[in-house]
């Protein structure tokens, strides 16, 4: 694997060739991350295919995640292999429900289902994709079900009904409410606010 | 279809025959459907409908603890457990910056190398039983359930073994074991050789593989292929080799190479893998320390069940450890191995709790089947069955 030194000169040398595609590059844990603007996500993979200083020619992984508390609350997340000079990149950008992200599925096809997953997975739009189609869950799926909002128990079950001769699809009946239990310690989890603390500032500010 | 051509003789009569292939299929290898497009028996188009064993995995290690989140990757790919718990491990060891300790590294190679016998097993002698095949199945499965018997007596389960740890693996190999190890190294290759004679020079299996399913240079790079996808076309790219983690670098053995990457140089070369895996299996039991196997007086493993009857420390930690689990530290990584069938990957975001806060699991037969509809253009449908097998595509992985 390529040493962090090389990889940061070619996190400086791209950010001098793309200067207002790519907003800022971070190294952590030997890895480079790109963060690029949303529209100029298409001219940044195929510099990153085509340089002979990138040759990130395998497109390994285009993933999303979510953050519910920000105001674009996805993050797409690309990782690219160069097997030529056996280094990685990860690029990175931000979107919402409704801002499409521009495919790259004609730079590299393998981006196809890939952003197929993402969309299902998320609901994250992509905007030139040939065939933008749910890919995992099931036909008929309603949700995005990797959102952080989305329970983890889902919204539907299915059964085979004997009387109907078929398989039926009725909302969750859970025998038991779900139990996700938080076994994170109230003391290695404190910080500047201690729990009640709310309370006082309420009643200094109320005299 | 054919009944309204003779209808109407006068319209267009070359209509596409669509064909729906699986999900219930011996050779889908597990539950894919197919829309084939058909011109008469040529392959026009492959829609291939993934998911119907997706369990939503991701979405549920985000609710579980670091440590209960590994036994998920038993049931990706279910043909190789240990490969995939590996690279979990080593995204969590890369974050939590820990050193696993150089017996449980062997340990880790030695039973990488098995899942990658297992694995190959499995697709050499099904793919074999897909163009017709039927007796190298009964004989790769022999010497493949002594492997799942190895496993079953590292960590108690011949499938979801559960057995790598952060820090090293769950518990240390007795003698015996690692002896009968060593033995089955010995014995293998004769049993390699008579699969051997079976397909390798068998006329219908090279009528059946050869020059089918070509792979490209080009076509690597833009389908995002690995492991012996690439490696069957010629390209001598190996994670063990190029980007080595545990203990690789120091060990003696080959990256066999294909030739033409159809279908038949990726038997070859899976063939020759094999034997190369039996070599450092070997080389691991020799090389093999004694010592610790998962490391001591670490937040991540637990304590001795003799310091938990005098230590009041070790027993809250013990409690601990399987109650709240322990913390990753904010950021994220991504980490590789070279499974049997390519590069499996984990992208770890952490928010500094007990919980990964997004997981995602990237397969290697994922962006493989994606290029089905690539692979299968102007085939026969019959070498379908032979391209799908020879992609070595695993459920349990796909779907997730």
């Amino acid at each position: 694997m390529t040493d962090t030194s090389a990889l940061e000169s070619l996190a400086e040398t791209l950010a001098g060739r793309l200067p207002q595609a790519i907003k800022s590059h971070t190294m952590s844990y030997g890895e480079l991350t790109l963060l690029v603007e949303r529209e100029h996500i298409e001219p940044v993979a195929r510099l990153l295919r085509d340089d002979s200083l990138c040759r990130f020619e395998t497109l390994i992984d285009i993933c999303g995640v979510d953050y519910p508390e920000r105001s674009e609350r996805f993050e797409v997340v690309y990782h690219f292999l160069s097997m030529q000079l056996n280094q990685r990149i990860r690029v990175k950008l931000t979107t919402d429900e409704d801002m499409p992200v521009a495919s790259i599925v004609d730079v590299f096809p393998a981006a196809n289902w890939y952003e197929r997953e993402a969309f299902d997975m998320y609901g994250i739009q992509f905007s030139g994709h040939p065939d933008l189609r749910r890919i995992l869950t099931d036909y008929g799926f309603e949700g995005f079900p990797l959102r952080k909002d989305f329970p983890l128990t889902g919204h539907v079950e299915v059964r085979y009904d004997d009387l109907e001769k078929r398989v039926v699809y009725e909302p969750v009946a859970l025998t038991q409410e779900y139990r996700d239990f938080d076994f994170l310690s109230p003391w290695e989890g404190m910080t500047a606010q201690i729990p009640g603390d709310e309370k006082a500032d309420a009643t200094e500010g109320g005299e | 279809m054919a009944d309204d051509a003779h209808n109407a003789p006068g319209d267009d009569t070359d209509r596409t025959f669509t064909l729906n292939f699986g999900p219930q299929h011996p050779a889908a290898h597990g539950v894919l459907r197919m829309i084939l497009d058909l011109d008469g028996e040529v392959v026009e188009r492959v829609d291939s409908h993934i998911g119907l064993l997706h369990r939503g995995t991701e979405k549920l290690m985000e609710h579980k603890t670091y440590l209960q989140a590994l036994p998920y990757f038993d049931r990706l790919d279910y043909v190789a457990p240990m490969n995939q718990e590996h690279a979990w491990c080593l995204a969590i060891e890369k974050m939590l910056g820990l050193d696993v300790p150089r017996r449980a590294s062997f340990i880790r190679v030695l039973y990488s190398e098995i899942g990658r016998l297992m694995g190959h097993i499995m697709n050499i002698t099904t793919q074999a039983m897909d163009v017709g095949a039927l007796t190298p199945i009964t004989w790769g499965f022999e010497e493949r359930e002594k492997l799942c018997v190895f496993y079953e007596r590292a960590c108690g389960s011949r499938m979801h073994s559960a057995y790598f740890r952060p820090g090293g693996v769950h518990q240390d190999l007795p003698q015996d074991l690692i002896d009968d190890i060593y033995t089955f190294t010995e014995t293998f290759g004769d049993v390699m050789d008579d699969i051997e004679t079976l397909l390798t020079e068998n006329r219908i299996f090279k009528q059946r593989n050869v020059d089918i399913g070509i792979v490209d240079r080009e076509t690597i790079m833009q389908w995002g292929f690995s492991g012996v996808m690439v490696r069957g076309s010629g390209l001598p790219w190996d994670l063990r080799r190029s980007q080595p983690y545990e203990v690789y670098s120091e060990l003696d053995f080959k990256i066999p190479v294909g030739k033409n990457g159809d279908n038949y140089d990726r038997y070859v070369c899976r063939m020759e893998e094999m034997k190369e895996s039996v070599k450092i299996m070997r080389q691991c039991i020799e090389m093999m320390p004694a010592g610790e196997v998962l490391l001591a007086g670490s937040k991540v493993s637990p304590p001795r069940r003799a310091d938990m009857k005098n230590s009041m420390e070790a027993l809250i930690h013990h409690f601990k450890l399987y109650t709240e689990g322990f913390h990753v530290p904010a950021g994220e990584v991504y980490a590789a191995v070279e499974a049997p069938k390519g590069e499996f990957g984990v992208y770890l975001v952490a928010d500094g709790t007990n919980k990964p806060y997004r997981a995602k699991l990237r397969a290697p037969s994922y962006p493989h089947l994606a290029a089905m509809d690539h692979l299968s253009k102007g085939h026969m449908l019959a070498d379908v069955s032979a391209i799908l097998g020879s992609l070595d595509v695993v459920f349990g992985e796909i779907d997730r």
